[in-house]
Parts: C-alpha cells; sequence; structure tokens
C-alpha cells in the first residue's frame, strides 16, 4: 500500500473505533466521571480536610493528577481490550485481516482509539476537578507527554490482553487482578516517599507509580521518581509492548488457526 | 510467475492444531476470467481452502499465488486481488449497510467519498440500496449475504471468492445470485465458488474441481466431467466419485 493509501486506512481504524465508543457514550465516556467525582468528594473533600499537606499542597491537588492518570489508564485499555476482542468475537476481525492494510497499520489504528477514548476521558475527569479544586500547571510538556504516552503503553496492553483472550473472562481477569492493584496501589492517593523503607521498595517495582508521578510533576512540579528514569520507562515498556503486538500480528496468534 | 493464472495452488497442507488433516497436499491452478466450482461434502476441506488464500488461517505447508503475488511474501498485493464472501455473517451488525461497505473500502486505502460513490452501483444492483441506512441485524438472511457480495466487491476485486454463497438461500434468490455472478464473470472478474449444490456448479461453473476429505478428487471443465461420465447427472457422479476416494 502507497503512503496515501496507509493513511486511509489508518484513518478508517480510528473513525471506525470513534463511531463505536461515542455510540456507546454511557459506557465508555461516563463512568470516569462518576467515580472520580465520587474520589474527589471522599478524599478530596471529606477526608482530605483532615489530612495533612504532601510536599506543601492540599491532599486534593495531590490526588487530582493520579486520579486523572487512572482515568486515562483504565479508559484507553479498556477500549482497545474490548474493542479488539469484540470484533475477534464477532469474527468481524476478518474484514481487517482480508485487507491489504500492513499489521503495524491495524496495531497503530486500535492504539489511536485507546489514546482517544483515554485523552478525552481524561480531559473530562480534569475538567470535573476544577469543581472542587483549582489547576496548577507547573510544565505543560511534562503533563501532555506523561499522559499520552501513558495512554499509548495500556492501549498496547489492552491489545495484548484481547489478542490472548479466548473468552470474556480472558478480558476480565487481567484487568481485575492486574491492572487495578496496580493502580491503586501505584501512587495516586500517597506519597511513596512516605511509606516504610520495604513498602517503599515493592512500590517502586509497580510501573503505574513512574507514570503517576511523571504526570504530577507535569502540574505541581513534584515527584517520588526521578523524571528521566519515569520517560525511560515509559518509552522503554511502549517500545517492547509495540514490537510484541507486532509480532503476535505477524504470527497471528490468536488471530489465526 | 505466470498472470495468467489467477491462482496457482501446489501442495497445500493444513493441519489444525487439534490434529485434523484438513487439506492433504491440494494442488489447483484456476485461469483469469475462469468461474470455478469447489464441490464437496461438508468437512471436506472448502473452507479451510479458501481462509489460507484469503490469510484468515495460518497453512502448514505448500504454496499459494494470486495473480503471481505469493501470500508469504507479497501478501499486501495478494490481498488486493481478492474479494472474499465468507461462509459465515462476520459483519457488525449493530452498523449501519453503507458504513459496513466504506469501512471495508477503507481497509483498501478507498476514502469514504469514493467508497460512496462506488457503493452506490453496486447497491443498487443488489437490491440493497433502500437499505443503506438501516442497520445490518435488520435485514433478511438473503439481503445479509447479498451485503457480504457487495462488501466484497467495493474495491473491484479480479478475483471474487464466495464460500457457499447460497447455502439456505431461497430459490428466487439463489437464481437473481447466479445471474449477478454470471455477469460479473463476463465482465472480466475471475470467480471461484464453494458450494454443495451440484446444479450451481453445473448452471453456472466453466471448471470444477472435487475436493474429499482434504484431497483433490477430479478437476476439469464442468463439460468433460459430465460428457465422460456418459452425461450422467451430476450428482451421480458426485457421489460415485465420492464413495470411490473414500474406500482407497
Ligand atoms: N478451526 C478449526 N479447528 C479445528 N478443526 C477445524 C477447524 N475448522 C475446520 N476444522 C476441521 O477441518 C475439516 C474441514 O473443515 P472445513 O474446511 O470447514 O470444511 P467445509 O468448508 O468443506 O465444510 C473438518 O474436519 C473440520 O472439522
Ligand atoms: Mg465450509
Amino acid at each position: 500500500m502507497n503512503p496515501r493509501r496507509i493513511t486511509v486506512a489508518y484513518y478508517t481504524l480510528v473513525r471506525k473505533e470513534w463511531v463505536r465508543m461515542t455510540r456507546i457514550w454511557s459506557q465508555t465516556f461516563l463512568p470516569s466521571i462518576v467515580t472520580t467525582t465520587l474520589y474527589y468528594m471522599i478524599f478530596g473533600a471529606f477526608i482530605g480536610s483532615q489530612i495533612a499537606p504532601i510536599h506543601g499542597f492540599s491532599y486534593i491537588q495531590f490526588i487530582v493528577p493520579g486520579l486523572v492518570m487512572m482515568a486515562v489508564i483504565t479508559n484507553s485499555y479498556s477500549n482497545v481490550v474490548s474493542g479488539f476482542f469484540g470484533m475477534k468475537f464477532q469474527h468481524n476481525l476478518e474484514e481487517i485481516m482480508v485487507s491489504p492494510t500492513p499489521n503495524w497499520v491495524v496495531v497503530l489504528g486500535f492504539v489511536s482509539g485507546g489514546v482517544v477514548r483515554g485523552v478525552v476521558v481524561g480531559i473530562l475527569v480534569l475538567l470535573t476537578s476544577l469543581f472542587f479544586t483549582h489547576l496548577t500547571v507547573y510544565s505543560f510538556f511534562v503533563l501532555i507527554s506523561a499522559a499520552i504516552l501513558t495512554s499509548i503503553l495500556f492501549s498496547l496492553a489492552g491489545l495484548l490482553n484481547g489478542i490472548f483472550a479466548k473468552g470474556f473472562d480472558g478480558i476480565s481477569i487481567v484487568p481485575t487482578f492486574v491492572l487495578t492493584p496496580l493502580t491503586y496501589l501505584g501512587g495516586v492517593f500517597y506519597s511513596i516517599d512516605r511509606l516504610p523503607p520495604i513498602w517503599r521498595a515493592i512500590s517502586l517495582g509497580n510501573p503505574i507509580i513512574y507514570m503517576v508521578n511523571a504526570f504530577r510533576y507535569g502540574f505541581l512540579g513534584i515527584s517520588d521518581t526521578p523524571l528521566v528514569l519515569s520517560f525511560g520507562i515509559l518509552i522503554g515498556l511502549t517500545v517492547v509492548l509495540f514490537m510484541l503486538c507486532l509480532y503476535l500480528f505477524q504470527k497471528g496468534i490468536g488471530m489465526r488457526n | 510467475m505466470n498472470t495468467h493464472l489467477a491462482l496457482t495452488i501446489t501442495g497445500l497442507r493444513k493441519t489444525y492444531d487439534t490434529g485434523t488433516s484438513a487439506l492433504k497436499g491440494v494442488s489447483l491452478s484456476i485461469a483469469e476470467g475462469d468461474f470455478f466450482a469447489l464441490l464437496g461434502p461438508n468437512g471436506a476441506g472448502k473452507t479451510t481452502l479458501i481462509s489460507i488464500l484469503t490469510c484468515l488461517t495460518n497453512k502448514t505447508s505448500g504454496t499459494v499465488e494470486v495473480f503471481g503475488a505469493s501470500i508469504d511474501t507479497e501478501p499486501e498485493r495478494a490481498k488486493t486481488y481478492i474479494g472474499l464472501v465468507p461462509q459465515e455473517f462476520n459483519f457488525n451488525i449493530f452498523e449501519k449497510v453503507i458504513d459496513i461497505i466504506t469501512t471495508q473500502a477503507g481497509y483498501y486505502g478507498i476514502t469514504r467519498s469514493s467508497a460512496l460513490q462506488d457503493a452506490e452501483p453496486i447497491l443498487k444492483e443488489l437490491g440493497l440500496w433502500e437499505k443503506r441506512n438501516d442497520k445490518a441485524m435488520s435485514l433478511s438472511g438473503g439481503m445479509k449475504r447479498r451485503l457480504m457480495i457487495a462488501r466484497a466487491l467495493i474495491h473491484h476485486p479480479r478475483l471474487l471468492i464466495l464460500d457457499e454463497p447460497t447455502a439456505g438461500v431461497d430459490v428466487e434468490l439463489r437464481r437473481s445470485m447466479w445471474e449477478f455472478l454470471k455477469k460479473m464473470n463476463e465482465t472480466g472478474t475471475t470467480i471461484i465458488l464453494t458450494t454443495h449444490y451440484l446444479e450451481e456448479a453445473e448452471q453456472l461453473c466453466r471448471n470444477v474441481a472435487i475436493i474429499n476429505q482434504g484431497a483433490i478428487v477430479v478437476n476439469e471443465p464442468t463439460a468433460a466431467l459430465l460428457h465422460r461420465h456418459g452425461d450422467k447427472k451430476l450428482e451421480d457422479i458426485f457421489l460415485t466419485l465420492l464413495q470411490r476416494s473414500s474406500t482407497t
């Protein structure tokens, strides 16, 4: 395929995902806004007022970036896993497989769908926070790149889950038993600097810590982890997962008998 | 590379992970412009064969070339030549007819606006134009099948492959599909169809191959096959050949 046709194919994939997520907007855009609003209320307003400032910021200011990141992560992930697995399950994926669209474009198309959903929901959740606190931006560049890279990474992870899933339980096991615990223990609600050394060390094995901290740095200018390390991990994992997805597509694993 | 051949298959084998040997060394050549029937009972390996040609299933061994493009080394080129009408419905039933068509076109790199133009004559010809804004799930069985034909044609393939296109379709619709396919073939599209309706092969196809238990039993012009067997009905010939191939 020439570059012009590739662009059309890519646009088609993203458009299809956009149409799908807007058609079922109450399942895609709404849930994160509802749950995050509850977090803002409970942890920010009700409990937060009783918690001492962290690195000089009020508790709600501290958790907003983490909660936005949590929304970005879960929405990117679930958009791709459910979109891809849905197509696989309906045999609808065959429409793509018989076509000359190269595998890397297909991967990029699904990932972009996840990024669109992650970023749109992220923005909505961020806007909701304005009802509870004011926004400070320390580095726009850091916060945007941390959000986009994280969204790409978890879209790829969702794709991986969709590729390997054989049934509907397969697309809920990983989010429930891996993604949710890692996110909740990913430094959204607390600074790992305040943890006992052993828990701090264990926490550093959780990749989400680095993403949440990089993103929080973009807003507040504070981070429990070195920024360079955070971006290094983000970029490294993204490259690895992209290559892995591409390899699985090339081999047809989870797609072709 | 022989570009006069639409399809060249040599020594094609497929063993599924379950251990089922669905294709046991199939070789076939199909000339450009041919109307070719792949005939065989259920479980013979027809769908497996087609899924390999269209890159939906991995082969175990053998080679496949579509208009000279190998599916191993030039899969993208091979795929642009083929339009597939699968045996089972595989579109998203929640999408509108027109979106199913234009999305498929998009995967071939055709813009939505030009796909919309191209879709009109195809949908009109197949009696789906009035339904273009309806969701696929609201279509009748026959319409769904025609939708899959329309989808397969949107990128103007040189080779149209239909896997049991008339299974479970009423007599009237079957006739009109036959007429449609004849016209397609007359305007230069090479057509391969699988069927277990003998009459279909007899009416439509210039050449016929019979496949049984993953092996080609017969491959010759339909007329010659009928003639060789003393102008018996194709159905009788089919049954005789199947019995013979199953016992050896
Ligand atoms: N996905 C699969 N996994 C394992 N065996 C399969 C699969 N698909 C088909 N088969 C087996 O391969 C053989 C050929 O099937 P198929 O190609 O569907 O035949 P046909 O289309 O001629 O009815 C059958 O024995 C069938 O059970
Ligand atoms: Mg079949």
